[in-house]
């Protein structure tokens, strides 16, 4: 993590309302550079409505969003991705009919282009296969391949909506909940692939299980009832009474 | 396992051209010419039901309005020859243009007419999707239709005849056994061509668009681009389809493009298996040749129809074609 760069993503001032709900209520938000940085709340706080504000699938009511410098806030989310903002859902979110390479080869395809060629065989074209398979050897997935995706267990379709994420080689993830609904030993193994990215991205990551956020996050922003009421080191946030008595607390 | 499911398919398919390969002389040795000009008719909706499938089966968009494409196709043909008989220049073009009965000409016209008209109309409908896509499409249709009906100078109402069918250069289509063939050669060329189209890079953008298209847009794909394009190819082969169809009844009039006419290529498309391509060929001769039959002991064909129609959309989720050829059939 490199404190003196400048963030990669700037959220300041988001606001987003559901009639008299306010979601989003005046966010600011800074995520450095290399830096696994942790969204957490209680259910309902207006996690997942702030990271679709992020990769654009909702638009704001107000305030700004700037990544790498550049003012996306009125950006489509595929100009967004295009950029290098790459997200998961807490709702797996996969293409069900397609073999599971070919679910990361679509995020191959998407960053090579070339999606008006008509003719050649685009499942036998290795130039987008290769890297496909490499992203499932990452994710320890290269034994179902050949599987469709619709029939993958749950914890497997988690590991493989982050391959298809990970293929558009992003600047930044948004993970909303990797781990949710995954037994302790998926949630461990993804644990482990989530900390060597920060080599060469960065993450925001939405989470509820308490024991991965404290392993992975550089930082920790918490946001009860649509506001961001601290951000700090995981000392700091354990340690910050207004957190444990907004949030901490119940859980504990 | 794998491998006897390929070859029941191939067996299926090969069966199915040996038929249509077959059928003229059969029916001219059984001095029954009729079925000719039936299935050059089948052929044809085949060719459109082939294009909206693409669409339909392979892209997830439920167009309502595909007769309007097979329409603005039969009247170019239409109205090309139309002038030519009447020797009248056709208003808004330059140069005093008496129209035409060239194949190559008006086919290549009926083309880019229908691809043009389709990329107005789904430049417009696809900003819409779900019901809201099925009705914008059918209501551009319906205009559509009515737009022909008030044209006076084209018959209105009753459309054009055509004096004769068109011509190559080197081959008479006013013989019904070579317009067989001719409709045929198409049709396989028009399968050919969807078949590396599907299997494409392109093609793959498609099927993620249909399984699921906010995943498609979060990975970073301008989606309605893309399936503008596929919108504008489907609507360029129904737009074939229609000059055939022109040359085939030597006939053009709005009922192309009534909504009950792209009902019926829809349910070719779901009759004989749809996110397959040789599906709607199967469904245009299921339907039509049960049409025809069933129109001779009764006009309420339609009643008898119906409950097919649910039992295959219940019972054989892939259509006639699926359960024909198996899992073979299968092209997710
Ligand atoms: N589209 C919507 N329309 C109306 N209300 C909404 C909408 N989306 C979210 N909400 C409401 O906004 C609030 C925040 O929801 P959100 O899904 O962002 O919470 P969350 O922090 O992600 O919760 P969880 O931990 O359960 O995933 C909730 O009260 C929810 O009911
Ligand atoms: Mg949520």
């Amino acid at each position: 993590m490199d404190r003196s760069s400048p963030p990669v993503l700037r959220v300041s001032n988001l606001c987003k309302s559901f009639g008299a709900l306010r979601a989003s209520d005046g966010i600011d938000l800074d995520v450095r550079t290399g830096e696994i940085h942790a969204l957490i709340g209680p259910n309902g706080a207006g996690k997942t409505t702030a990271i679709n504000q992020l990769s654009g699938e909702l638009s704001p009511d107000q305030g700004e969003i700037l990544f790498n410098g550049q003012n996306v806030t009125a950006l489509p989310v595929q100009k967004r991705a295009q950029l290098g903002l790459a997200r998961s859902y807490q709702i797996t979110s996969i293409f069900p009919a397609f073999t599971a390479v070919e679910n990361v080869a679509m995020a191959v395809q998407s960053k090579q282009g070339q999606n008006f060629r008509f003719w050649a065989k685009a499942r036998a074209d290795r130039a987008r296969i290769d890297p496909a398979m490499t992203v499932l050897r990452r994710m320890g997935l290269e034994n179902v391949a050949g599987a469709i995706a619709g029939e993958l267990a749950h914890g497997q379709q988690r590991q493989l909506e982050l391959a298809m994420a990970l293929a558009t080689q992003p600047k930044m993830l948004l993970l909303d909940e990797p781990m949710a609904g995954m037994g302790p030993e998926d949630s461990r193994r993804m644990t482990e692939i989530l900390l060597p990215l920060k080599d060469h991205l960065s993450i925001l990551l939405v989470e509820h299980d308490m024991d991965v956020v404290f392993a992975l996050a550089d930082r920790i922003t918490v946001l009860v009832l649509g506001k961001a009421i601290a951000t700090g080191t995981p000392q700091a946030i354990r340690n910050s009474p207004a957190v444990q008595a907004a949030y901490l607390g119940e859980l504990r | 396992m794998a491998n006897s499911t390929l070859s029941r398919k191939s067996l299926v398919l090969l069966l199915g051209l040996v038929v249509l390969l077959a059928l003229p002389p059969v029916a001219l040795a059984l001095d029954e010419a009729f079925f000719i000009s039936l299935f050059s008719r089948i052929l044809i909706y085949a060719l459109a039901a082939v294009s909206l499938d693409l669409i339909l089966g392979y892209a997830g968009m439920a167009s309502l309005g595909h007769g309007a494409f097979l329409g603005v196709g039969a009247y170019v043909v239409g109205i090309l020859a139309f002038h030519v008989s009447e020797d009248l220049a056709i208003p808004f073009l330059p140069g005093a243009w008496t129209g035409t009965t060239s194949a190559v000409i008006a086919w290549s016209a009926a083309i880019v007419m229908s691809a043009l008209v389709a990329l107005a109309i789904g430049a417009l409908s696809l900003r819409t999707s779900g019901v809201y896509f099925i009705m914008i499409t059918l209501a551009f249709a319906q205009m559509l239709y009515f737009f022909f009906v008030s044209l006076v100078t084209y018959g209105g109402d009753d459309g054009v005849n055509l004096e004769q069918r068109n011509s190559f250069p080197l081959l008479d289509l006013g013989d019904d056994t070579r317009f067989y063939y001719v409709c045929l050669a198409v049709l396989l060329g028009f399968i050919y061509l969807c078949q590396r189209l599907v299997n494409s890079r392109f093609g793959m953008v498609m099927r993620g668009c249909k399984q699921n298209e906010t995943r498609m847009r979060a990975l970073g794909f301008e989606t309605y681009k893309y399936k503008l394009a596929c919108f504008v190819i489907a609507g360029a082969g129904a737009g074939l389809a229609g000059a055939l169809a022109a040359n085939q009844s030597e006939f053009v009039s709005p009922g192309l493009m009534h909504w009950t006419r792209s009902g019926e290529v829809m349910v070719m498309v779901i009759l004989g298996g749809m996110g397959t391509l040789f599906g709607p060929v199967f469904g245009a001769i299921a339907l039509l040749l049960m049409e025809e039959i069933l129109a001779a002991y009764t006009q309420h064909w339609m009643i008898i129809l119906g409950p097919i129609l649910i039992l295959v959309v219940l019972f054989a989720r892939r259509g006639i074609y699926g359960f024909l050829a198996g899992d073979g059939g299968r092209d997710g």
